[in-house]
């Protein structure tokens, strides 16, 4: 796990798609590849219907299977930060990360015969900002935060609901 | 060096204020400009994929010229100045022998028709029209026949509101960023959500109630809930002792419409529409009936959005937080408003060949009528019309029945389409003028009403990478070549920036900053007992008499919708949060997410077809015909099957887009002639479709 981590509010969450829009427009995945994704989940529960979307990137894991596996050491972890990147210029579309990680999450690009994956924007990161698919999502949904803060604010949330809920 | 430039995004009609970045001449970064507290940095997938919208090249990079028949494809690259000769040396002959008035227009209205306006006026005609037959005419009709006002002259203040009711709008999906925004604001601070839709959207995954209702049965469910608050009261009397009239004719027309009867039309269980109408009465006066957005649907659409609009004066929710508000302008922050464009060029007193105002008196002239005048352009009727701009429009498939719409528009001498992509209503034109992308021009600028009113401005962020032009630019040159130039005395934008600006005591400078300018610093409300309203009494109509003298009746009986026979559906469509009317289709991104469309179809009704989730299936209705997979799913009435609109392009240039997906406007056939007969909106909803699996389905033991 990198030291960052990509929360979502899943009832803010409107399914619009701009994070996959704006990580493609930013990072140039390639046709068909999608570093970040929405998933839907609907069911017709009575009365109410569920249409739910869960936010997917990478993981950045801690041991990750991808750099493990990668035999040109393209597949990288940073020292700094945790965040594991594709350096491209090393790659050579063996697409072994691809079938190591237990996600699959790393992408094709079929333009370059190459892999490419979310690296959370890190020139971004390093610019003192966000990645783009958080820094600009519709509603807001999606937090760019350590795992200690997320922890902190999930906890807020409950107690408040908590104090809410009390008859 | 990075420059930040703020603009207006173009990508859909929202048109949300954005931020982008520059450097070395090239677009970096796109953002929502957070000067902007509403928008933050928030962009949806649209504007995120604006600047793929500029590098695309299977758009109109140059000016062209038609060589084989209408509609064939076959174009040839000419130089602006050969463009504009051939538009010049056609309309000539057709100015001289049937005058300006054979000349028609339309476009997508927005906050900068005023130009456009100005240039249709200028060329002697009256027919300018905007895309509002099939989007929120009834709506607007609806509210100028409740309030004297027009649909627009009304906001909604989500964040504070304690319960908002939606009748198939379908905010989180035909997206607004700010409002999507404050609407979610609001559900957090604990507002009930009511949706009632045949299918269930995004927006009733969200929701605190969610009504699958009848299609077509709004107008029952409307009066069934009208007549539960009026018999027990539940509703701001003071208020509409104050600001109402019509209230004992409202009351004697409603008897007949008792929960029970709104049920049985409806579908929806009389004690659950009960239950809803005392959550509201304890909610009022922080409610919102959305009176609906997009509402060409019904025959009854107008007379729905007539109820929805009782319902919010009923509910005392007039000019209150949590509750509609009156979007204020300049003059109300005691400032001076940007100068016309049209107010340049002299009136033009002539008939306009769509009848808004004279054959149909209750509508609106300033957005006219697009399938009337098409059937003035088919009969002559009252005059010849000749010649057609379409300004980033698409005609072909936002109204209905193309194969009738191209038969018509083939009569027309002369049709000329200004335009960022081969729009399929671009395609059968003579001459496309190719527009800049929305990054690449600049537009006039605009007012922006609200809490706290103000200016804002779409300039150029980047050079044009093709050769394009903006639409300032070709009307005015337009003008120039036709004898008007005159009229508009400007060389520049800044010259028609100045001359907007000149009585507001604001410089362009002033711009700079943020790309807007708020005339107030503190949010505008109205003193709630002095308020006014545009009908003739001053109050709020339930009985409008003056509509009535036009033949529009204020409360007539409900009809219930003609059932789908036997073996049919009603056709349904809609669209989601990444498509741009007809602008996504081709999008380099957002075609990579969306490509094809899929039909809705009830989990029952499909059992009964034999057909299964993901299965290809025949859809056909009238002489149509077209194969969709289908997506099983209890999210939709049985009565009914869904498609997104804007599929099945027949530009075959269009490579991401031909030939994927099907258009749902193909089996609205004959429904060019058919629409509300008071508020104007065509009948989008009112199509039967038959469904059958594609492939004989093996019969299994």
């Amino acid at each position: 796990m990198s030291k960052y981590i990509v929360t979502q509010n899943v009832a803010d969450c409107i399914g619009c798609r701009a994070c996959e829009v704006h990580c493609k427009d930013k990072n140039n995945s390639g046709p068909g590849a999608f570093y970040c994704r929405m998933i839907e989940v609907s069911a017709t529960a009575a009365p109410l219907p569920k249409i739910d979307f869960v936010y997917l990137s990478c993981f950045h894991c801690e041991q990750p299977w991808c750099v493990d596996v990668c035999p040109t050491g393209a597949m990288r972890r940073r020292e700094k930060d945790g965040i594991v990147f594709v350096e491209e210029s090393a790659c050579v579309g063996c697409k072994a990360c691809i079938t190591a990680c237990p996600w699959t999450v790393p992408q094709w690009n079929p333009e370059t015969g190459k892999v490419g994956k979310c690296d959370l924007c890190k020139d971004r990161i390093d610019a003192g900002l966000e990645p783009a698919c958080v820094t600009k999502c519709t509603t807001g949904c999606l937090t760019f935060t350590t795992p200690a803060a997320a922890s902190e604010v999930a906890r807020q949330t409950f107690a408040e609901q908590l104090l809410h809920n009390r008859r | 060096m990075k420059e930040t430039k703020y603009s207006i995004c173009g990508m859909c009609a929202v048109r949300c204020p954005i931020a982008v970045q520059v450097e070395g001449g090239k677009p970096v970064w796109i953002e929502g400009n957070s000067h902007d507290g509403g928008m933050g940095r928030s962009l949806c997938a649209k504007g995120g994929a604006a600047f793929a919208q500029r590098l695309d090249r299977q758009r109109p990079l140059a000016p062209l010229l038609r060589m084989g028949k209408r509609g064939e494809g076959q174009w040839r690259e000419a130089s602006w100045e050969e463009a504009f000769e051939y538009i010049t040396s056609r309309l000539k002959p057709i100015l001289a022998e049937h005058g300006g008035r054979a000349i028609m227009f339309s476009d997508r209205g927005g906050p900068f028709a005023d130009l456009r306006q100005a240039f249709v006026k200028a060329l002697g005609s009256p027919n300018y029209s905007n895309h509002d037959c099939t989007c929120g005419r009834n709506v607007h009709h609806a509210s100028k026949s409740v309030y004297g006002l027009g649909r627009k002259d009304f906001a909604y203040d989500y964040e504070n509101t304690r319960h908002v009711v939606l009748f198939g709008r379908n905010i989180t999906e035909s997206l607004k960023v700010k409002e999507v925004k404050s609407f979610l604001k609001g559900i957090k601070k604990g507002a009930h959500v009511t949706y009632i839709d045949p299918r269930a959207s995004i927006t009733a995954g969200k929701a605190s109630r969610y009504w699958q209702i009848k299609p077509g049965t709004d107008y029952a469910l409307l009066l069934g809930i009208a007549h539960c608050l009026i018999e027990n009261n539940w509703f701001d009397q003071d208020f509409v002792a104050r600001y109402v009239t019509g209230l004992p004719e409202f009351k004697s027309f409603l008897a007949p419409y008792t929960l029970e009867w709104a049920a049985a039309q409806t579908g929806i269980p009389a004690e659950d529409i009960l239950a809803f109408c005392k959550e509201i009465n304890e909610d009022r006066p922080k409610v919102i009936f959305h009176p609906g957005w997009m509402l060409s649907r019904y025959r009854d659409s107008y007379y729905a959005s007539r109820i929805i609009h009782i319902l919010n004066a009923l509910m005392g929710s007039i000019e209150m937080p949590g509750g509609l508000f009156y979007p204020k302008g300049p003059k109300d922050a005691g400032k001076k408003g940007l100068k016309s464009l049209a107010a340049l060029v002299p009136a033009v007193n002539e008939e306009r060949a769509d009848g808004c105002g004279t054959r149909y008196p209750q509508w609106d002239k300033g957005a006219g009528m697009l399938q009337t005048a098409y059937a003035a352009i088919d009969s002559g009727i009252p005059y010849p019309v000749k010649a057609y701009f379409i300004h980033r429009h698409n005609p072909l498939i936002a109204l209905p029945d193309p194969k009738e719409q191209q038969r018509i528009l083939d009569k027309l001498d002369l049709i000329v389409a200004v335009d960022v992509h081969f729009s399929e209503s671009a395609w059968f034109a003579d001459v496309i003028l190719p527009e800049n992308t929305f990054l690449e021009r600049d537009d006039i600028l605009r007012t922006e009403k609200g809490l706290k009113p103000g200016f804002g401005r779409r300039q150029q962020c980047v050079k044009p990478l093709n050769n394009t032009r903006a639409g300032w630019e070709i009307y005015l040159e337009l003008a120039k070549r036709l004898g008007k130039g005159d009229l508009f005395p400007f060389q520049s934008i800044e010259d028609i920036w100045q001359y907007q600006l000149q009585d507001t005591g604001l410089t362009l400078a002033d711009f700079d900053a943020k790309g807007f300018v708020k005339l107030s610093d503190k949010a505008i409300w109205f003193d709630r007992d002095q308020l006014k309203f545009g009908t003739e009494s001053g109050k709020i109509e339930l009985v409008n008499t003056q509509w009535e003298a036009m033949g529009v009746a204020s409360l007539p009986a409900y009809v219930a919708p003609v059932e789908p026979p036997e073996g049919s559906f009603r056709l349904l469509f809609g669209r989601c949060g990444y498509q741009a009317h007809g602008q996504h289709q081709n999008n380099p991104i957002l075609a990579e997410l969306l490509d094809v469309n899929v039909l809705w179809i009830n989990t029952k009704a499909a059992k009964q077809l034999g057909i299964k989730d993901g299965d290809q299936v025949v859809v056909s209705g009238g002489d149509a015909q077209g194969t969709i997979a289908a997506r099983v799913t209890d999210l939709i009435h049985p009565q009914a099957v869904f498609m997104l609109h804007g599929f099945g392009t027949d530009v075959r240039v269009k490579k991401r887009s031909f030939g994927k997906g099907l258009a749902d406007h193909i089996f609205m056939q004959g429904k060019l002639k058919q629409w509300d007969q008071a508020g104007g909106g065509l009948n989008l909803a009112e199509s039967f479709v038959t469904v059958a699996p594609a492939v004989p389905q093996e019969k299994t033991r």
